[in-house]
């Protein structure tokens, strides 16, 4: 047990939830960012499955490395990538087809996401499974966080929702007689770039001393 | 033995496996289960159209469209009831001169016509079904659904509020023309607009060219009987000599000169 949690564990999991993000500080996975976080929900639902495709082809990538000719490893990632999501969405449609047509959107998204190819061959081609595993969920979580909180703000501001619900009070709007106004700029795929790049500035000022 | 992972023939043969493998993997999983996922597909396109017919979460999808949907084909300006299996995609029927009809009991008890409709979106296909009352002039309810469009924009156009939006809303103005339509963001101001989604202009657009070619395609269903009269008082009372002006379809003009 103790060698399952051991210090480098440990670290493949926690670093890229901080000091490693995949968004703020290895910088991929930022189209993906754009598309889906006009609101809370769809980032939320994009960011687990991000977690798990990535957590699974990581395993799926390092218990095949030895094998993989070096020569056309992008490519063998990319099958297994594309296979897994395939199947996973297959799966989904023939026993909960409710969540299929959720995800349907995100499936594209997510074969295309180039966290995963990043993981797979920054981290997948040189690891064991175990700590592929960690390290696939630490960069989902850390990736789903960036993208929750751009949501938040994208939707909070731009929508005056939360999850679909209203949590600014009706009165308040202009068109109620109130002095407030939904920013019709935040629901643009440019703001979230530009809250992402104030998410970036944030985290590298907290992180200064530690790197 | 330790295999030299970088010679050709080992990579020539790895991709050939690997692609081999997948295939038939991926060939498995779909035909094994097809027949489920048929179903599943069967049974949401039912829910859809009981959607626009104002059900709100139904549990047995197929026993309440079979108690109150009927699908007919309108045909020669007929309804005939339709034989086959149900169809999940209207698309190709549609362009086929296809063009089903469901009669059906909304969930305030009215009697209501349904008719399937498709258009493009931004990024891929709409599709919808849109409840139309018996005098065939207002719209009942409808659902709007789409293949990829952006999440948290485009998509938007499958929630609620949106398709609520369109509840009560003329359909064509007196020359037989579809006038209902999706304009801007906040300024729907006219009785046939419907607000479109902020920062998805074109998903809006989709839906807006999806709606008016839906009704298009179905006019001599929808001005048959209920709507002429209207059209013809109108001609009359502007005295406008060339009535084949406001009918448009043949059948149209023949009751209309039968009726002078």
């Amino acid at each position: 047990m103790s060698k399952l949690f051991s210090d480098e564990n440990k670290a493949a999991f926690t670093s890229p939830l901080n000091l490693n993000n995949p968004i703020t500080v290895q910088v991929l996975g930022i189209c993906s960012a754009l598309a889906v976080t006009s609101q809370l929900k769809p980032a939320i639902v994009m960011g687990l499955s991000v977690t798990v495709i990535t957590a699974f082809s990581n395993v799926i990538i390092s218990l095949l490395r030895k094998t993989i000719p070096n020569r056309i490893r992008i490519i063998v990632q990319l099958v297994v990538v594309a296979a897994l999501v395939t199947i996973v969405s297959q799966l989904l449609k023939a026993y909960v087809y409710d969540v299929s047509v959720q995800l349907s959107v995100y499936v594209g998204l997510i074969i295309t996401n180039c966290i995963l190819m990043g993981r797979l061959e920054a981290f997948a081609m040189q690891n064991g499974p175990w700590p592929s595993f960690l390290d696939g969920i630490g960069n989902g979580l850390g990736y789903a966080a960036i993208l929750i909180i751009v949501g938040f703000v994208r939707e909070f501001f731009g929508f005056g929702t939360l999850l679909g619900y209203n949590v600014i009070p009706e009165s308040w709007y202009v068109s109620n007689g109130g002095w407030y106004q939904n920013n019709g700029m935040m629901v643009m795929p440019a703001m979230s770039l530009i809250i992402v790049g104030c998410v970036i500035w944030a985290h590298r000022s907290i992180n200064k001393e530690e790197k | 033995m330790k295999l030299n992972t970088n010679s050709n023939v080992y990579t020539v043969c790895y991709a050939a496996v690997m692609v081999v493998i997948v295939a038939f993997l991926l060939a498995f999983v779909a035909s094994s289960l097809k027949e489920t996922q048929d179903a599943n597909v069967e049974n949401d396109t039912k829910g859809q159209i009981l959607t626009a017919l104002g059900y709100d979460k139904v549990i047995d999808v197929a026993a309440l469209y079979a108690e109150k949907v009927q699908d007919n084909v309108f045909a020669n300006g007929k309804l005939k009831a339709y034989e086959g299996s149900f169809n999940t995609t209207y698309g190709s029927l549609i362009k086929n001169g296809e063009l089903h009809v469901f009669i059906a009991t909304t969930a305030n008890g009215e009697q209501a016509y349904v008719i399937p409709v498709v258009g493009r979106g931004l990024w891929g296909g709409l599709w919808g079904y849109i409840a139309v009352n018996e005098a065939k002039d207002k719209v009942l309810g409808t659902y709007f659904y789409h293949e990829s469009e952006t999440a948290g924009l485009g998509a938007r156009i499958s929630e609620k509020w949106f398709q609520d939006q369109f509840i009560g809303k003329p359909i064509f103005d007196q020359d037989g023309n579809v006038v209902l339509t999706v304009v801007k963001a906040g300024a729907a101001h006219l009785e046939n607009e419907v607000d479109g989604v902020t920062g998805a202009t074109l998903t809006s657009n989709g839906v807006a060219a999806m709606v008016k070619d839906g009704f298009t395609v179905y006019k001599a269903f929808f001005l048959e009987d209920a709507f002429k009269p209207e059209a013809m008082r109108s001609c009359s009372e502007d005295d406008k000599p060339e009535v084949v002006v406001c009918s448009s379809t043949e059948d149209e003009s023949e009751t209309t000169n039968v009726e002078q």
